[in-house]
């Protein structure tokens, strides 16, 4: 009887899955965000942004006929939480590509999953070693650190800046930019005269800074996310230091400015993603248009303006977009689809994945900007 | 000459950095010297304090100092509401058990604030201006005087209340002994909810003062919260002064730490100094009572 029972079950469960593929049915897109916790300024816009998208490609009667079906878990930022809901992502909600999640630590700890469930997995966070060495099912939309650092000793060596001085944060965005710049200025001739650091929830860095004071540099440089930066620069006015200051993209957005306060920040410079300043750009910049059109539908609906980090699920949303528009419907033919997608222009700049480049970004995803008055200048 | 300036800004940042610790800590030995407890909600009365002045200042417009007023106000009655709710009910409960109640308060706080005012960072503008002030070829801010006044005057204030008033000196007879001094006639609940409306007022005051240098956000209390448990412990969890002192040490060690060893092992060094002193003096922490009867 038992054994009936069973039969009778598996079957209906087989009817049931034959009847939906044979409907046109809905592509399943899976997002992990850290919508709460320490990292939620990046996974809240990146939710947002995903759910606008989704809700704009389905009133137009979804990509090629097919609605998006989207399910968003948040991981508050915990790594281990990460895995085990790209798994139910995988497993119970049978997702053919996962947008997520926020931070490296978290992308790093779910690219096995994706690799060993063959699933592609585009992240959004920033670290390097994502997709270095390139793994098959993973991409990622932020720009590299190592182009943002570049950007920043360009700019220092346009100025004859010989000896600089790093002040990183802690946490994994500090240390990864920490190496990064490190290793860029030693094959760059480069001399760092001091290296220091600081907690994510530190209070008072002036200690690190007269350190720093000390030694002279021509140039600092600090790489963090508010209100780290804000303070140093705040202790940086506060200790008279006058050497120039570079900051990086992990603080541009306006609110740095205003917690730093526009005098403490006059003169900085940092290379910001091209949402920062998409009103100072050319009207002949491939991106002016993309990036306008992103700001205005989601002040729209949610009132703020648009962040650098809601623009990294943007990007993931439409490579995967462009793979289904393509005639794409598994996981296996969307990451063929984003990997051969060629030219795209995108939030964080203009991306041309390869197979031995999943990233796809270059040095003209920043831009130099200068803190002027509180506002922001394009520095030629 | 060099090195000496360097050390005088060391010395200088770890003290305004040690006076915020300080009356922090302060405020947890308030509430564990009349009930036992140690409050790890402590930490979110010191972000409220500075929300909800950024709140009443840009939300409400009021002035700075109605602005200020407000939020201890309000932040005195949660912790008034915070009292009477979740430690009044449980009669018989023990310290651990109050303890963990605590841990769960502070982050339904946290938790709710988020909600409220989101996640962003916000700063407090400066009481005085932020042109920094020149002391023996160091520097500080205006406001780092106003957190040393504020931090003197709550010590005086603590001091003249515990010693020289009724409700004071009651407070402090029923951290020695709760049966006793029930016995001789004072209202023991009465002293703990006095403990928690005094201690809520003190911390919403530190999170108020620090606010323009250190800004502030759901999460911050955290952090200030721990580095304010080190300072009283350090200090014994007893008198006032001690507290002060551990504060200071805490906050000159942490600086000079990073300053002349090396500042990623800032934190690590309170910390291992916080061991060290559980180590060497235990009795520091949860077993005050029995050292004191002998």
């Amino acid at each position: 009887m038992r054994k009936m029972f069973a039969v009778i079950g598996i079957t209906m469960l087989l009817l049931c899955s034959a009847s939906a593929a044979f409907a046109a049915a809905p592509i399943k897109i899976g997002g992990l965000f850290a919508v709460t916790g320490p990292a939620s300024f990046l996974g809240e816009p990146e939710k947002n942004t995903l759910e606008l998208l989704v809700k704009e490609a389905n009133a137009k009667g979804g990509i090629n006929g097919s609605k998006i079906e989207l399910f968003i878990y948040d991981t508050g930022g915990d790594a281990t939480k990460a895995v085990q809901l790209a798994n139910k992502l995988i497993k119970n909600d049978k997702v053919v590509a996962i947008i997520g999640p926020s931070t490296t630590g978290e992308s790093m700890a779910v690219i096995p999953v994706a690799e060993k469930e063959q699933i592609p997995l585009v992240s959004c966070a920033a670290g390097i070693k994502i997709t270095d060495p390139v793994k098959k099912w993973v991409f990622k939309t932020p720009a590299n650190d190592h182009v943002a650092a570049e950007k920043i000793l360009i700019q220092a060596e346009k100025l004859k800046q010989k000896n600089i001085a790093l002040i990183t944060v802690s946490d994994s965005f500090g240390s990864s930019g920490r190496e990064q710049l490190k290793q860029m200025a030693a094959k760059r001739g480069f001399k760092i005269v001091a290296d220091e650091v600081y907690s994510p929830k530190d209070t008072d860095m002036t200690p690190q800074l007269t350190k720093i004071k000390a030694a002279k540099p021509d140039a600092i440089i600090c790489w963090g996310t508010n209100p780290g930066p804000a303070i140093i620069t705040r202790n940086i006015q506060q200790l008279g230091i006058k050497t120039q200051v570079y900051q990086s993209h992990g603080v541009a957005s306006k609110k740095y400015i205003e917690l730093a306060t526009a005098q403490a920040a006059e003169g900085i410079m940092l290379p910001a993603g091209k949402l920062a300043v998409f009103d100072l750009l050319k009207p002949s910049d491939p991106q002016a248009k993309l990036l306008k059109d992103y700001n205005t539908d989601y002040k729209k609906s949610y009132g703020v303006e648009a962040s650098t980090f809601g623009g990294y699920a943007y990007d993931g949303f439409q490579l995967v977009a462009a793979a289904i528009r393509k005639g794409a419907a598994t996981a296996a033919q969307i990451r063929d689809g984003i990997e051969k997608n060629g030219r795209m222009v995108g939030v964080s700049g203009i991306f041309k994945m390869t197979p031995t480049d999943h990233n796809g970004l270059d040095l003209g995803a920043f831009e130099m900007v200068r803190i002027v008055k509180g506002d922001w200048v394009i520095v030629k | 000459m060099e090195l000496l300036n360097q050390v005088t800004q060391f010395v200088i940042s770890g003290l305004a950095t040690g006076s915020i610790y300080a009356l922090i800590g302060l405020s947890f030995a308030i509430i564990f010297n009349s009930t036992g407890i140690i409050n790890f909600a402590q930490g979110e009365f010191v972000m409220l304090g500075g929300v909800l002045t950024i709140f009443s200042l840009n939300v409400l417009h009021l002035p700075l100092l109605a602005a200020i007023l407000v939020a201890v106000a309000v932040t005195t009655v949660i912790g008034l509401v915070f009292e009477r709710l979740a430690i009044r009910p449980l009669k018989n409960a023990t310290p651990l058990m109050l303890i963990i109640i605590t841990i769960g308060a502070s982050i339904l706080i946290r938790g709710l604030v988020m909600l409220l005012w989101g996640k962003d960072t916000q700063a407090l503008p400066a009481f005085s201006g932020t042109d920094p002030i020149s002391v023996a070829g160091a520097t500080l801010l205006p406001q780092h005087l106003w957190i040393f006044g504020v931090t003197v005057l709550v010590i005086i204030g603590c001091r003249l209340f515990f010693n020289h008033t009724i409700s004071g000196k009651a407070m402090r007879a029923c951290s020695f002994n709760r049966r006793a001094a029930n016995l001789v006639g004072i209202s023991v609940g009465r002293m703990v909810l006095f403990s928690f409306v005094i201690s809520a007022a003190v911390g919403a005051l530190a999170g108020v003062i620090i606010a323009p240098l250190t800004m502030t956000a759901y999460d911050v209390g955290v952090m200030l919260g721990l580095k304010g448990f080190c300072a009283a412990i350090m200090g014994g969890m007893g008198s006032g002064l001690g507290t002060v002192l551990g504060g200071l040490i805490l906050g000159t060690l942490e600086s000079l730490g990073a300053g002349l060893i090396s500042s990623g092992y800032k934190d690590a060094i309170a910390f291992f100094i916080l061991l060290l002193i559980l180590f060497i003096r235990p009795q520091g922490l949860f077993k005050k009572g029995e050292t004191e009867r002998v």
